[in-house]
């Protein structure tokens, strides 16, 4: 038994948001696999919940005309990791799905509440950082498009207000020449929480080279960081293995990795050198690189 | 608390359910289907797997509420007319039961799978198990039973 206040089931999106105006202590519930643990665990007392799913909007996986992909903040893992949407343009947010909890976790667990939650080890947020994701939320006041790279505040923070529900998340078109991957190193290779998470996405242009690079990571900060430095000394360039060593240094400076019992803070280190470098490799090859 | 109306292994229940009681509860206390087992209660062990409109679902994660108008399988709505069926016989004839604790949740998320791909490979057998932990270790044993299953199956089918 969850300690529980009231469970409130709307059936369309308007009772949904002007329940969070008039309530908003309200947790929203998704697929409940991060709210109903930290419940279970005491953290979290007499809450009031809202499930979502009822709420049409919030789902779906399309390819608008303009090439931008919608994610519905509904979507379990299970969904994205089946999209061919989501194979085509983003390949590694498949990946990502499926390398996160295990199965029946994916059935329930979704990309919202994965963001929403607010871990720095959110198997989907260095994706989705790295393709520059736009978060679509809505309160009855109106709607607020966010970049993901802006939305996160600490650990288990985020910058969505109370009365503020997110609809979906937008990817960006891509170049004709991408690709992207994403290396989730952890201990078990099921149901463990990665040690470091490193996505990285490329876009080549006409000259042959990097015309954008970005690399992402998860649990290298308190929340998930883009490796900026990294990025700007591989844009422009069409890099060799020296500078691919490079780049996986530079990531490191944009890190702050700490020691828990999973893992040490100097192990974590090598791993961001090592996965920044890994996926970017990767990413550039998928996108048509050459080295 | 709710009413809500759900099928459970082909039969309509209809009753009441507290706000924050878990799809597990209602089974094993309201229903008595103690065969759904209460492990973690935290989604990690996949003992309390069962099927929700026939994908494996932890019903330590899952609200009862929310079970209004779905269909629950749970260990005990796979027999039929008292004989076991052929993936249960095959976790007997394999040897891939220890205490039993985790079988009940193990043979739902492999009967899922069987349902959806009838040939597994070992690799997809060994990956839609892998929310389902065994303190007595018969993984071996488990995957070497799904195969058998869908040897069983085939073999059926096929006659
Ligand atoms: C056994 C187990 C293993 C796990 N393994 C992993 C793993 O490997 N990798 C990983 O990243 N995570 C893992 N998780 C954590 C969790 O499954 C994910 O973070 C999941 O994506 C959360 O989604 P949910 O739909 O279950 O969210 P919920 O628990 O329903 O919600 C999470 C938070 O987001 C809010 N929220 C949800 N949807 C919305 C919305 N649309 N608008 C506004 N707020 C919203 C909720 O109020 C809550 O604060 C694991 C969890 C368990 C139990
Ligand atoms: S009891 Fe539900 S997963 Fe362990
Ligand atoms: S047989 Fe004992 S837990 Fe699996």
């Amino acid at each position: 038994m969850y300690s529980v206040s009231e469970l409130y089931i709307p059936q369309t999106l308007g009772e949904a948001l002007a329940y969070l105006s008039e309530h908003p202590d309200t947790r929203p519930l998704a697929g409940g696999t991060d709210v109903l643990v930290q419940m279970r665990a005491k953290r979290l007392e007499d809450v009031r919940l809202m499930s979502l799913e009822k709420l049409p909007e919030l789902t779906g996986i399309r390819c608008r005309e303009d090439g931008v992909v919608e994610i519905g903040a509904l979507t379990t893992f299970t969904q994205l990791a089946a999209s061919e949407t989501v194979a085509q343009r983003a390949p590694m947010l498949r990946t990502a799905a499926l390398a996160m909890g295990g199965p029946q976790i994916q059935n329930r667990a979704t990309i919202g509440g994965n963001v929403c939650n607010g871990a720095t080890s959110a198997d989907s947020a260095p994706g989705l950082f790295a393709l520059d994701a736009v978060l679509v939320l809505q309160s009855a006041a109106g709607e607020r498009r966010v970049p993901i790279t802006e939305f996160y505040s600490g650990p288990g923070r985020v910058k969505r207000d109370p009365k503020e529900l997110l609809l979906h998340i937008e990817l960006p078109a891509a170049a004709p020449r991408h690709g992207d991957c994403y290396l989730k190193f952890s201990t078990r290779k099921a149901m463990d929480l990665a040690l470091i998470g490193c996505a990285a996405a490329c876009e080549i242009g006409e000259d042959g080279a990097v015309s954008k690079a970005a690399i992402a990571l998860g649990v290298a900060a308190p929340t998930p960081i883009r490796a900026s430095e990294a990025e700007a000394f591989l844009t422009g360039r069409k890099p060799g293995l020296e500078d691919l060593e490079e780049a996986g240094r530079l990531a490191l400076q944009s890190a702050s990795p700490r020691s828990s019992w999973r893992a040490s803070k100097e192990y974590r280190e090598q791993l961001i050198r090592t996965l920044a470098k890994r996926a970017f490799r990767a990413a550039y090859e998928s996108a048509g690189g050459v080295l | 608390m709710h009413t809500i109306q759900m099928t459970v292994n082909g039969s309509l229940w209809t009753g009441q359910v507290e706000d924050g009681e878990t799809l597990l509860e209602t089974l094993r206390t309201r229903l008595g289907l103690t065969g759904t087992k209460r492990g973690c209660e935290v989604g990690e062990c996949g003992a309390c797997t069962v099927l929700i409109d026939g994908v494996p679902t932890t019903s330590c994660l899952y609200l009862a509420t929310l079970a209004d108008g779905k269909s629950i399988t749970t260990i005990e709505g796979l027999s039929v007319d008292g004989k076991l069926s052929p993936l249960q016989q095959a976790f007997i004839d394999a040897g891939a039961v220890q205490c039993g604790f985790c079988t009940p949740g193990m043979i739902l998320s492999a009967h899922a799978l069987l349902q959806r791909d009838p040939h597994p490979t070992k690799e997809t057998i060994k990956t839609a198990l892998s929310g389902n932990m065994c303190r007595c270790a018969t993984y071996e044993q488990v995957t070497e039973a799904v195969q058998r299953a869908a040897e069983v199956i085939a073999a059926h089918v096929g006659t």
